[in-house]
Order: structure tokens, then C-alpha cells, then sequence
């Protein structure tokens, strides 16, 4: 006989229990420790940070030590944990030209104020397998030099005391920044929300849009105007005080493209920009933001708008990844309902289907 | 480490007032889909972020809930919604339909007729009934501002030139009280009659769409056609094989590869309820008549 | 051809006051008035960006005109300032009272869906609820506008271009409008494709008393379809009068180079 299936609670309850002895592996390795995922799995650290917008290096540690190494998942994990975090405050605008640089480089440039600086990176490594790092011998102490005091202006700021980039919108004061997690999205989104959805939104997919446009769909002739990784400091206006309160510094990485120029009758020809700014050293992400940035500026510039990237909501609708992963998985869910709907309607159509065929070859044999 | 803390319900005050003052308009205009301002939830997108958001909201310490998906209290989905509350709120829960003053559904309405003082949440996946028709969202509530829906009208057309019918099985758009066509969630179309002129207050959730929208009680719910094609529920030519119901919407039952089937309700409280008054189908007929036979 | 007796009243259905259109500093059409009546068909020509085609956008609410005004006689008799009507006003004119048929049939057409969903929608948006009568009223506009029925269930995207600027007059035609605007109904045809359905248009004019603002740089076009002829230079219109007249014995020498063919139209 037949029993509609019971114990669902159990079997979840199990699962999970099973989800935990996978996770913790062979019990005779070393558990990874917090720490370890942090700084040795520093970029993946910077990634969950970024997507889960939370600065948090030791929580989003824990995310991907909870999530089995698998990004999003993490991601996921520190955003709902995000949700529930009271705001205080937007802080003060970073001041990235005041950034202490761990990296900084310029292809419109051979030489800035300021200089090249090559810093922590993986160009020019040869990508060869390196077998050393099994057996877990100390790599030598980096180089070092004396903290720099000289200036090491924005590149795009360079350009701009001529009026060669056009002037960087200035936010207005008094309106407050959007936050895209307590106000529903609208179209057309103004540029804070534009580039906060950017900021959260899949590496992998910003990669494959900015890489569209520079195949030609939506294609805006960019230069990487300057790439910087370091420390900036944060501040923050606190109402009792009544001044900003510096609140330590965050690592970010910025990035500004310098894209094709634009003139009018009333304007001087001038270079674009589009801007990718993101949490940790981040450097595909923010060179990829700053391309789908400036492809989305299509229509505010008056170009053509024909192209996946430039299509602003065809690229904000879909570039969370934790929106995307929770509807492509849902399709794991149960759908016997309206399956079963769709089953016998089809089931309807096939059989007047075949009526009718079977119709016409009686009356072709009547008439035969 | 900041160890995180919950609120009743999970969700923080500030945030079910947002959604409630979302629902009241819901309500104040049937059928139009209210922007919200949707939270990350601690379950993914697409698994009833909306339908948790909205019964959230509206929960009190004396409600009793009940959770289903695919009409059935026991699927797992349900389980973990209804354990999500249990856990963040402490309310009595249920499987009995009549019991229940909150249901969150998922793709069913109970078979037993609802009562007033209720209020059944649906989980919604895509809350744009105009969505495939037409993607973007800017041009979809254009569509709706101004009630044009010649373009819906034109699917069906299709439909039945293509096909000799209108052929959506379920998320079977509907107009509400003679204004919005509105998508009831992917619903059989089975079920829409239920919604039309319902005592209970139809709610409806979308999290990673961010929209509310509502039926309020005793409102007018039509299913789109034609005069002369008028739309139809479907129901699986069978008697439930547990309980004999003939009025039940049915899960097919696959018992083994050779083609056989088995129709059981998808509403599992419905069928047992019926058990429990000493109705039986088929694969559970009493001893003594099976001797009978 | 203009049998002043087929105006079923005296009273303008369409009245253009002032009109004017500059992008920028750049003026695209200046000072245009004109009174349109029920049942009269109205030729808009010039060589292309003398502002014919901004005029008709302006006509057709379209485009906001940067000064004067576009008013029309609505169903009851009452003449509205359009710019007055809100966007469902607007819109529901264009689904009832009027018709826009454009030069590229894809413009006016759903391409993707069947010929009898694209006539057969107007009739639905505007609360038609019986399939078999909209299927029937498509047929019957399908054969006048001389499609087989064997193609009623075919998109437009398997049809000709002649049967598919064929299919976007009836699409147009099937709610009874009073007024149609057509730009450039026969471009991109070839000749023998085009005088057919000339003769096709002029036969549906007629019959049905429609009221048109056709723009041209076909002076044939105007010819036959029209009863009176406006030619515009410059933004401007530089010469009005009836048809037969203004190509038969034009007054400014711009006409007169225009009707000798002399200028690329």
C-alpha cells in the first residue's frame, strides 16, 4: 500500500547532520583555523567581502570555512547575516588620492608622480605549478623601502586640472546615498545605486560583460587610466560629536578607465570615465566594474544603447549572484503541482491530436 | 565576533513596519504589485523569501501557522519554513486548515474552503504576469498603469489558434476586482476559482522581485478567456486512491517503470482529514470488502 | 478628384495652429497651421529634412512640439487640445480613432506573432472577448486587404513586404479610425508592389471615408491618394492648395522644381 512520504523533518535533520561531517573532511587533518583562511586564503577573503558587502575579514573567514570553500555560498551566508545589522550612518566619501599604496599602476603613463608600483601580484608570475608550496617552506621576506611621503596623485585627477577627463560628478550633499538593500531598485538607477549594485554584483559575470565590450558589443575605447590597492582611512560624522571621527582604515582597490571622449557645441572634446571601486585587493572586479560602469553611461552620453552591457536593466536585474543562484537552485524544489498541471494539458493536446489524425485518415479512406 | 541576535520572527520591528504599511496598500488597491523594500533572508532566493518576509510581518504570538508546499505539510521546504518560525517566533503551528489563522503556501490553495479571519501567503516567484511577454519591467508597469492588456489577450489568441486552447496549466493569470491581471503564483489553474470572493485575505510575497500585492476578502477573481472558450479547471480523471475523493486536485504517483500510476491529493490534511471520517480510496480499502471482492 | 459632398460635416476634424519644433538651436518646422476635415486626405511632401516627417510626429502626439498646438475632434464632437490628454487618453486614440502606419511594417507590427493576433488585437484591447468574432472580423480584414486565409495563423515575418505593409492597413483599419497617418506607406517597395497597393489604399479611403495625413517624397503618392497637397521647405510650408492644382500649375519655384523632378525628392 501506498503512504504519502513522512519524515521530511528527520531526513533534514540528517542531511544536515551529514553536511557537517563533509565539511570537517578526514578528521585526522588539521582543521583549517580562521586565521589561516584569512590570511592565506586572503584574495577569496576579499571576494566574499566584497559580494557580501561586509568588511569583515574574520566573519567572511568563517562564511567560507561554513561554506566549504564554495564563494557564493559564503556570500550568501555573510549577507543574510548583514541584513540584520543596525545602521548608523553613511561614513564620508574615501579619499583614495590619500591612499597608502601597496600597489599603483597607470597604462595611459610611463611615469607618474608618485610612480609605478608593482606591489603584491600574480602578472608576470610564470603560471607554473609550484611544488615548494607542499612543502610548506617559508617563502623569503619581501623587499623593503621607507614609507613614501611624496604625493601620489590620481592619474585621472592629472588629467582632469586640464580638462582632458570630464569632472567627476560631485554627490550632492544633501541627498542621501541610496542603499539598494533598503529601497527597492528603479529604473533608470542614479549612479550610487548603479555602481553599489556593481560593487556586490558577480565577478564572474561583470568579467564577461566588460570582456563583451571590448569585443565590440558596446565597445568604449578604455584605458586603464590607474590602478591603486592599499589602505584609505574611513571617517565618520557622528551627530553628538559633530565632526568626522576617523574609524580605522579599510583595504580597497580602485579603478578608473579612461574611455573615449565626448565633445558638444558647447563643450570641449574631453576623455570618460568609468569607475570600479571594491573591499581588499580586488583587481579583476574593479577593472571589470569600471568597463559595465562606463557601457551603462551609454544613453547619459547619448550613444547608441544596442548592447548587452549598456543595457542598464538587463545588467542590474542580474548581476547578484545570490539572487541568481537562489532562483536557477529553486528549480530543485518540488514542482509536482504544476507539473502535473502541465501534464495533462499535454496530455489533452497529444490525444485530440491523434483524434484528429485519426479523423483524417478515416475520411481519406472514405473517400479513397 | 559579532554573534549575531534575532528579533521575533527574525525580522527587526522597523523593517515588518515597511512591509506592512506595503501590504495596506496591497490591499487598498487589489491586484497591483507593491514595491518593497525585500531583506537578504537567511534562505536562498526563489524558496519563499517573499511569502517569509510577508508572514513575518504580520505574525503575533497568538497565531497559528501552518506551512505548505505542493499542498502537502510534509514536503521539505515547508518543514524548514514552519521550523524557521517555530524556532524565531514560537508560535503554534499546524496541519489542519481550519486550525490555522496564517497558511504560507507554496503552488496550492487548501482544498477546504477558507474561513474570514485568515490569511493564506503565497510564495511568489515572478509576480509579472506580463513577464514573458514582455521583460521589462519598465515597460510592464506602463502596461498595467495604463490597463493595457491587449498583449495578454494576444497570448491567448495564440494559444488557441496554435493549439484549440489556452494553453497555460498554471500560474493561469486572473483580473482583480475588474482593474490589475495579476499572476496568482504558480498555482494550478485548479485553483483559481478558490480565489474569487474568498473570505480569507490572499497575501501574496516576492523577495528577490521585491513586490507585495493582495486579494483582500470577498473580492472579485476572474480567470482570463474567451466567451467562447471559457477557461476550465483541470483535475486528473480519478478518484484519490487513499481517501476516494473526486473533488481533490491529485499528485501523480509513479509505482514502477512498466507505466503504473497512482493518483493521491496533493492537499495531504484534506485526505486525512477525510480518513480520519472513514472515507478510503482504492489502496486502502477495508479488509472486509476487499474479502468482497 | 475631391467631391467636397463626401464631408459628412463642415466642422475640422484635425487642427494644426502654429506648430514648431527646434532641436537645440536648430529649427526642424516652423509656423505650421492647417485645418484637416473628416474624409479628406492631406498630402504632406518636401525632400527629406524639409520637416515632414517632425510635422507628422507632432500631428500624432508623438513628439512635443516646442510651440503651438495640435487639437482634434474627439467621438463626441468636442475639439481637445492633445497635449492636454494624459498618456491612457492618448494611447486609447490610437488604439479606436486612429491609425499610424508606418514605412517599415516591423514598426507596426508584431513580427513574431500570427497575422490574426495583429489585427485581431485592437479588437481585444478594447474589451473584445469572443474568439470566434475576432478571428471572423480578422478574416474579413484580411481578405480585403487581399491576404489568403491560409495565412491568418503565419507571423509577418514569413509574409512578403507588400503583404505585410498590407497587413499593418488592416491592423490599422480594423477598429473603424477616423483619422490615419501614414509616413512613407510605399517606400522601400518595388514599383509594381507599390501600385497595387496604391490602388489598394485609395480603394479602402474611399469606401471607408477615412480622414489621412500621408507624408511623401512620392509626388505619384500624392497624386492619387490625396485631395489636397502641402509642400514643405525648411521647416516650412511653402505652398498649399488642392491637389491637382498645386502639381498641375505650381506657384513657388521650389514646387515647380520639385514637380519637374528636377530635385532629388
Amino acid at each position: 500500500m501506498y503512504v504519502a512520504v513522512k519524515g521530511g523533518e528527520r531526513a533534514i535533520d540528517n542531511a544536515h547532520r551529514l553536511l557537517a561531517d563533509r565539511r570537517r573532511g578526514d578528521r585526522t587533518v588539521p582543521e583549517l583555523s580562521l586565521a589561516q583562511i584569512s590570511e592565506q586564503l586572503a584574495l577569496g577573503v576579499d571576494r566574499v567581502m566584497v559580494e557580501g558587502s561586509l568588511y569583515d575579514r574574520e566573519l567572511a573567514a568563517l562564511a567560507i570555512k561554513q561554506a566549504r570553500g564554495d564563494l557564493i555560498e559564503a556570500i550568501f551566508l555573510l549577507r543574510a547575516f548583514r541584513a540584520t545589522l543596525p545602521r548608523f550612518g553613511a561614513t564620508e566619501p574615501l579619499d583614495t588620492a590619500a591612499m597608502q599604496v601597496q600597489r599603483r599602476i597607470s597604462s595611459t603613463f610611463k611615469d607618474v608622480p608618485g610612480g609605478q608600483i608593482l606591489g603584491p601580484t600574480f602578472d608576470y608570475t610564470h603560471r607554473l605549478l609550484d611544488p615548494q608550496l607542499d612543502l610548506g617552506s617559508d617563502p623569503e621576506l619581501p623587499e623593503r623601502a621607507p614609507v613614501s611621503s611624496e604625493d601620489m596623485p590620481r592619474v585621472t585627477d592629472i588629467l582632469g586640472r586640464d580638462g582632458l577627463i570630464e569632472a567627476s560628478p560631485q554627490a550632492d550633499a544633501e541627498v542621501p546615498v541610496g542603499d539598494l538593500t533598503r529601497e527597492p531598485l528603479s529604473f533608470p538607477a542614479d549612479r550610487d545605486l548603479r555602481l553599489q549594485n556593481l560593487a556586490r554584483g558577480d565577478e564572474g559575470f561583470l568579467l564577461a560583460l566588460g570582456y563583451s565590450t571590448q569585443r565590440g558589443y558596446g565597445r568604449s575605447h578604455p584605458f586603464a587610466g590607474e590602478i591603486r590597492f592599499g589602505e584609505v582611512e574611513l571617517e565618520f560624522v557622528a551627530e553628538d560629536a559633530g565632526f568626522a571621527v576617523p574609524l580605522g582604515t579599510i583595504a580597497v582597490t580602485e579603478c578608473q578607465m579612461v574611455n573615449q571622449f565626448k565633445g558638444s557645441a558647447t563643450q570641449p572634446p574631453c576623455f570618460t570615465r568609468g569607475y570600479g571601486l571594491a573591499f581588499g585587493q580586488s583587481e579583476r572586479k574593479t577593472m571589470a566594474m569600471a568597463l559595465v560602469d562606463r557601457a551603462l553611461r551609454a544613453r547619459e552620453l547619448g550613444e547608441d544603447a544596442l548592447a548587452p552591457a549598456q543595457d542598464e536593466e538587463f545588467v542590474l536585474s542580474h548581476s547578484d549572484n545570490v539572487q541568481a543562484t537562489g532562483f536557477v537552485e529553486h528549480l530543485k524544489l518540488p514542482h509536482y503541482v504544476d507539473f502535473q498541471s502541465e501534464l495533462g494539458l499535454l496530455r489533452r493536446l497529444r490525444e485530440e491530436f491523434e483524434q484528429d489524425a485519426g479523423n483524417n485518415g478515416a475520411m481519406q479512406e472514405a473517400a479513397e | 565576533m559579532n554573534a549575531p541576535s534575532y528579533n521575533f520572527a527574525y525580522l527587526d520591528e522597523q523593517t515588518k513596519r515597511m512591509i506592512r504599511r506595503a501590504i495596506l496598500k496591497a490591499i487598498a488597491i487589489p491586484g497591483y504589485q507593491v514595491p518593497f523594500a525585500s531583506r537578504e533572508m537567511p534562505m536562498p532566493y526563489g524558496w519563499g523569501t517573499g511569502g517569509v518576509q510577508v508572514t513575518a510581518a504580520i505574525l503575533g504570538p497568538s497565531d497559528v501557522l501552518k506551512v505548505i508546499d505542493q499542498g502537502s505539510d510534509d514536503t521539505t521546504n515547508a518543514i524548514s519554513i514552519r521550523k524557521f518560525f517555530a524556532k524565531t517566533a514560537g508560535v503554534a503551528t499546524t496541519t489542519r486548515t481550519d486550525e490555522a489563522s496564517v497558511i504560507q503556501t507554496r503552488h496550492r490553495i487548501p482544498e477546504a474552503p477558507l474561513h474570514e479571519g485568515q490569511v493564506l501567503v503565497y510564495q511568489v516567484p515572478i509576480p509579472e504576469p506580463l513577464r514573458f511577454l514582455e521583460p521589462r519591467e519598465t515597460e510592464t508597469r506602463r502596461m498595467h498603469a495604463l490597463a493595457e492588456y491587449g498583449l495578454m489577450h494576444v497570448k491567448l489568441y495564440e494559444d488557441i489558434a496554435k493549439f484549440g486552447h489556452i494553453a497555460t496549466a498554471y500560474a493561469y493569470p486572473v483580473k482583480v476586482a475588474g482593474r490589475y491581471v495579476m499572476d496568482p503564483s504558480p498555482t494550478p489553474k485548479f485553483d483559481n476559482p478558490k480565489m474569487d470572493n474568498c473570505p480569507a485575505l490572499q497575501l501574496f510575497g516576492a523577495g528577490r522581485e521585491k513586490r507585495i500585492y493582495a486579494v483582500p476578502p470577498y473580492t472579485e477573481v476572474v480567470s482570463l478567456d474567451f466567451e467562447d472558450h471559457p477557461f476550465t479547471r483541470y483535475r486528473q480523471n480519478a478518484p484519490c486512491a487513499l481517501c476516494g475523493a473526486e473533488d481533490s486536485y491529485l499528485d501523480e504517483i509513479v509505482t514502477d517503470d512498466k507505466g503504473g500510476r497512482m493518483f493521491v491529493c496533493s492537499d495531504t490534511d484534506y485526505c486525512e482529514t477525510r480518513r480520519a471520517e472513514g472515507h478510503f480510496g482504492s489502496a486502502n480499502a477495508p479488509e472486509t470488502e476487499r474479502a468482497d471482492v | 478628384m475631391f467631391d467636397p459632398t463626401s464631408i459628412a460635416t463642415d466642422q475640422p476634424l484635425l487642427v494644426a495652429d502654429n506648430l514648431a519644433k527646434s532641436y537645440g538651436r536648430l529649427p526642424a518646422c516652423r509656423g505650421v497651421s492647417f485645418k484637416l476635415y473628416p474624409g479628406e486626405v492631406l498630402a504632406i511632401v518636401g525632400e527629406s529634412g524639409s520637416g515632414k516627417s517632425t510635422l507628422l510626429q507632432m500631428l500624432s502626439t508623438q513628439l512635443q512640439p516646442s510651440a503651438g498646438r495640435v487639437s482634434y475632434r474627439m467621438r463626441d464632437g468636442v475639439l481637445r487640445d492633445l497635449a492636454a490628454l494624459g498618456e491612457a487618453e492618448r494611447r486609447f486614440l490610437f488604439r479606436t480613432d486612429w491609425g499610424f502606419v508606418h514605412q517599415d511594417p516591423a514598426m507596426g507590427l508584431r513580427m513574431a506573432v500570427s497575422a490574426g493576433a495583429n489585427v485581431g488585437e485592437r479588437l481585444m484591447a478594447v474589451g473584445w472577448n469572443n474568439y470566434g468574432k475576432i478571428r471572423d472580423t480578422a478574416s474579413t480584414w484580411l481578405q480585403r486587404v487581399e491576404i489568403g486565409l491560409d495565412r491568418i495563423d503565419d507571423a509577418p515575418r514569413t509574409y512578403s513586404g507588400g503583404m505585410r505593409q498590407r497587413l499593418q492597413i488592416a491592423r490599422n483599419l480594423v477598429t473603424s479610425p477616423r483619422l490615419v497617418f501614414m509616413d512613407e506607406p510605399t517606400g522601400g517597395l518595388d514599383v509594381s508592389v507599390q501600385a497595387r497597393l496604391l490602388d489598394l489604399l485609395r480603394g479602402l479611403v474611399t469606401e471607408l471615408g477615412l480622414a489621412v495625413v500621408i507624408v511623401t517624397h512620392d509626388l505619384a503618392v500624392a497624386r492619387l491618394l490625396s485631395h489636397r497637397v502641402m509642400v514643405m521647405q525648411g521647416g516650412r510650408v511653402i505652398e498649399t492648395g488642392l491637389t491637382d492644382q498645386v502639381l498641375d500649375d505650381p506657384r513657388e519655384p521650389y514646387t515647380q522644381l520639385l514637380v519637374s523632378s528636377i530635385l532629388p525628392a
